[in-house]
């Protein structure tokens, strides 16, 4: 058992919980970050990759889109490295009333989004592709952001401000001294070792798993919906600005360019349990219509993997508990002084990725209030590590630096364009990480492979590297081959079935990877 | 369509809905003759379905420009991708702002032939002149070993005007015959003996006045002129007379009309359509007829073993090897062939400072196969590739309607 000591725990390594590790820390209080898994791992990894502009919100939510056009500019300079500025349009397809862009306009003015209507051939030469039948078109200020950098980019700044970071640590236990917290007990999930972290405040950040939180301190009921939506990358860039539908926010109405993809999303349904998410056969083809909406010939295109996300809906009794797209979007902040008698413990939910940032400076301002100090809130000022020389990314960055490096370093992941350097150097830096760890760092078996190639190159190379041995090697490249199926398998038609059975014959085939000498406990995590 | 879509088209449409049946195979890599001999070239998968996907439209990876516009990825790649079509595109971006002047200057290929004829002599003495080869080298980045044409002192069209036709009376009706520039100025021979035994199997040889194909400006990322060349010379290769085939000794050239100006440039013109699917190789022609058995074959026996080498760009035309079929029917030949992917060339490629090592290192094996069969004659079906076998092997090198030719007795 180990014991340490912190100010403030944050419970969740989410886009919010980084957002609030960052925080606390720049205001000088001592902080500890634990998740279960990975940074990233839960909805920030498992979303659409859009930075809003706000355009989406303007008729349905207008106190979000002004939040999310003030924090999208705050956003793309502070973490410029994570966030490209693809730029976006809102477009009338041929099924949407071009007259309700009045409405849209007159509500993008109201809540201050930037934007301008641009003619339709203006539309069509930026965007070839795009339905060539669109009637009317706005252009706004979208980006796409990748969340797994931008969490750890916050998360690196935290660590700057002497914060750390627990991953694969499970919070079992919230411990209280009479009316306040006292102590979050963890299981370290790599090597099965208690951890005490004694403490006076907890940020409960975990989001679709807030309300488990909670109840470990013992406030129960605490209504965090899970708002199940499912998402599909398409192998290149239909498209190289994010297209909305103009129209009130429905379901696969965004396609989002997000490095060498592009994403259609995303669907609502209301999940029971948010680790069990379904990627229903009707959803996909449902998505695949509304791309063919916006992109004819959407369903010729090859998909490369799904995936589901939940989003954190706060319960809210003004609508029915089925309908979580019309939930709140919004932020809410849970004082449980004030609801369970128990001080120090906030639990915040709902919001989006692009509001993150303000998300925790509310919740830090909350808990400096219940503790009567005044320290205000940096987060929007300094850049984070990674992002100093204020460059926003963009797609062609590897395939550049690629053009340098190729005769030196060779190139593991060819679909993502990932050298032997770069997972090296992250494997060294991470010795017991998982191959997905290292992916969401660096992209591995992203692309239209699926890992068919990189993960025995990656596989090979790690065991080179003496940080693990060879039984350790196998069970991770299955554990890898294992993850990377659950996104192809409800996706599997036209192209990715001949890339799925040639990787399939290498795996199986060649290598027999299934009844390999691995290691008595299967990885799990 | 207007010249600068020629770009736009590469920038925004490209053969980039084909990069999605890319399965990482490596199969293209392996047939690439450019990335076997030098690593400064990254292979068609890397340029192409790979590198396609980061891309923005903006290239920013120089190394493709070592692609040599083979096409040998293309045509072996088992899933359909196209692949050196989508490297072509992606050259013209990356070239729209840095056209180097040389690039401009070799492909203007009917200037060239122009210029050259009527001092023919004082060119082919200068283009032997070492020093003067060195400063063309260092002024305009053409390597001082390269081959170059050989300038004829008559060009096709002064050949027709003063020339009495010999063959019989016309039994098959017109047919029309494209030359292209270097059969036009340089490679006189093969047109004179292409129209030659086209006649001497009853067509009447029409050869409407003609310029250039684009290729060469083409594979140079050119696309504005060459889109401008290929469809003037669809107007005067239409202008003979509607439907009728239309015969070419020029292999690459004919390439360029069948499937290179759509597909790389995106050529959507119902003139291109139509000289698209006229057009035949000669060769190709020859063995249709032999085939629905309207091909006389009372051929002269030739004694005589060579080499017969298939460009890559008549490869690339997915009509197998006709050339090889119909020297099967000379009594005598006995045609080896080449088993080479390219000899190097590839159109203006060889000729470059920066590419000439590679190029002649892509030949070598087909140089010296072309050694250890018949030092003395070796066979193929397009011009520049010739000039690059005869340099690099030393022997005769002529295109295969020679012996068809000769076996007819008309030479």
């Amino acid at each position: 058992m180990k014991t340490l000591t912190a100010d403030v725990v944050v419970v969740g390594g989410g886009s919010t919980g980084a957002g609030v590790v960052r925080d606390v820390a720049m205001r000088g209080y001592s902080a500890i970050l634990v998740d279960r898994a990975d940074l990233g791992q839960g909805t920030t990894g498992r979303y659409h990759g859009l930075l809003h502009s706000g355009g989406r919100y303007v008729v349905s939510d207008p106190h979000s889109a002004t939040e999310c056009a003030e924090e999208n500019a705050i956003v793309t300079r502070i973490q410029s490295h994570a966030v490209e500025r693809t730029g976006g349009y809102f477009v009338a397809t041929h099924v949407d009333d071009p007259a309700w862009g009045d409405d849209w306009a007159k509500g993008a003015t109201d809540t201050k989004v930037p934007f301008e209507e641009v003619s339709v051939a203006e539309v069509l030469k930026a965007e070839p592709r795009v339905n060539p039948k669109i009637s009317r078109a706005f252009k706004v200020e979208d980006g796409s952001v990748d969340g797994w950098q931008l969490v750890w980019s916050a998360a690196n700044s935290a660590k700057q401000y002497g914060a750390k970071i627990l991953t694969y640590h499970r919070v079992t236990k919230i411990n209280r001294d009479g009316d306040r917290v006292s102590q979050v007990v963890c299981t370290d999930e790599k090597t099965g070792e208690e951890v005490r972290i004694n403490t006076n405040f907890v940020l409960n950040c975990a989001a679709a798993w807030g309300g488990q939180i909670a109840h470990m301190a013992d406030c129960p009921d605490v209504q965090v919906v899970p708002g199940a939506g499912i998402m599909i990358a398409m192998n290149h860039r239909l498209t190289n600005s994010v297209i909305n539908r103009l129209t009130y926010p429905a379901d696969g109405d965004i396609l989002v360019p997000v490095h060498t993809v592009c994403i259609i999303g995303t669907t609502d349904q209301k999940a029971d349990d948010p680790d069990k998410l379904q990627i229903a056969w009707d959803e996909v083809q449902q998505m695949m219509d509304c791309g063919e909406l916006l992109v004819p010939g959407f369903r010729n295109a090859r998909a490369i993997h799904a995936w589901a996300g939940a989003r954190p809906l706060v319960k809210d009794s003004r609508v029915g508990s089925g309908d979580t797209r019309h939930m709140s979007r919004g932020m809410s902040i849970i004082d449980h002084s004030e609801r369970d008698g128990l001080k120090g413990l906030l639990t915040i939910a709902g919001g989006k990725l692009t509001t993150y940032r303000l998300m925790a400076e509310n919740v830090v301002n909350a808990m400096c209030a219940q503790l009567g100090e005044t320290r205000p809130c940096r987060t929007a000022d300094e850049q984070c590590p990674g992002s100093e020389d204020k460059k926003n990314y963009v797609i062609t960055h590897r395939l550049e630096e690629r053009e340098h490096d190729r005769t030196e370093d060779q190139i593991l992941c060819e679909c993502e364009l990932m050298s032997k350097g770069m997972f090296t150097r992250a494997l060294a830096d991470q010795p017991k990480g998982s191959f997905d760890d290292l992916r969401r760092q660096l992209r591995l078996g992203m692309g239209p492979c699926q890992g068919g190639f990189c993960s025995m190159r990656a596989t090979g190379v790690a065991l080179q590297s003496e940080h693990i041995d060879i039984e350790r090697a196998t069970g991770l490249v299955r554990l890898f081959l294992k993850n990377r199926w659950i996104g192809i398998w409800p996706i599997l038609y036209g192209d990715q079935v001949r890339q799925t059975a040639l990787d399939n014959w290498i795996f199986q085939g060649t290598l027999d990877v299934e009844h390999l000498p691995g290691p008595t406990h299967e990885e799990v995590v | 369509m207007n010249p600068s879509e020629g770009i736009e088209f590469a920038q925004t449409q490209v053969a980039r809905a084909s990069l999605d049946h890319c399965v990482k195979c490596t199969i293209c890599e392996t047939h690439c003759p450019v990335a076997a001999v030098t690593p400064k070239f990254t292979g068609p998968k890397f340029v192409g379905p790979q590198a396609e996907r980061f891309r923005h439209g903006e290239s920013v990876d120089h190394s493709l420009d070592y692609c040599s516009s083979c096409g040998a990825c293309t045509l072996a790649c088992p899933q359909g991708v196209k692949i050196a079509e989508l490297n072509g595109q992606a050259r013209a971006v990356m070239k729209a702002d840095e056209m180097p002047l040389r690039d401009r200057l070799i492909t203007q290929t009917t200037l060239m032939g122009r210029a050259m004829t009527p001092l023919a002599p004082v060119a082919n003495a200068a283009l032997s002149i070492k020093p003067l080869r060195t400063v063309v080298e260092k002024v305009l980045g053409i390597h001082r070993d390269a081959p170059m044409p050989h300038a004829n002192t008559q060009t096709i069209t002064g050949w027709l005007k003063k020339r009495t036709r010999t063959a019989p009376a016309p039994t098959r009706g017109p047919i029309v015959f494209f030359h292209g520039c270097a059969g036009g100025y340089f490679e006189v021979e093969t047109s004179k003996k292409s129209i030659e035994v086209l006649e001497h199997l009853g067509y009447e040889v029409l050869v409407p006045k003609q310029g250039c194909c684009g290729l060469a400006e083409q594979s140079n990322g050119l696309f504005d002129g060459a889109t401008a060349k290929v469809l003037k010379l669809c107007d005067e290769l239409r202008s003979s007379g509607r439907d009728l085939t239309i015969i070419s000794s020029s292999g690459s050239c004919t390439g360029m009309l069948k499937h290179e100006a759509h597909e790389i440039m995106g050529v959507d013109d119902d003139r291109l359509a139509d000289v698209g699917t006229r057009i035949r190789d000669i060769m190709e022609f020859l063995l249709e007829l032999h085939d629905a058995g309207e091909l006389p074959t009372d051929f002269a026996e030739i004694p005589l073993t060579a080499v017969y080498h298939a460009p890559c760009q008549l490869k690339s035309q997915g009509m197998g090897q006709p050339a090889m079929e119909v020297l099967k029917l000379i009594p005598g030949v006995e045609a080896i062939e080449s088993g080479a992917t390219c000899c190097g060339i590839a159109g203006t490629y060889g000729l470059k400072k920066e590419k000439y090592e590679i190029a002649q290192a892509v030949g070598k094996p087909l140089f010296d196969k072309v050694r250890e069969v018949n030092p003395e004659f070796a066979m193929c079906d397009t011009e520049t590739c010739r000039w690059q076998i005869r340099k690099g092997s030393g022997a005769v090198v002529e295109h295969p309607i020679f012996l068809v030719h000769q076996a007819y007795g008309l030479s």
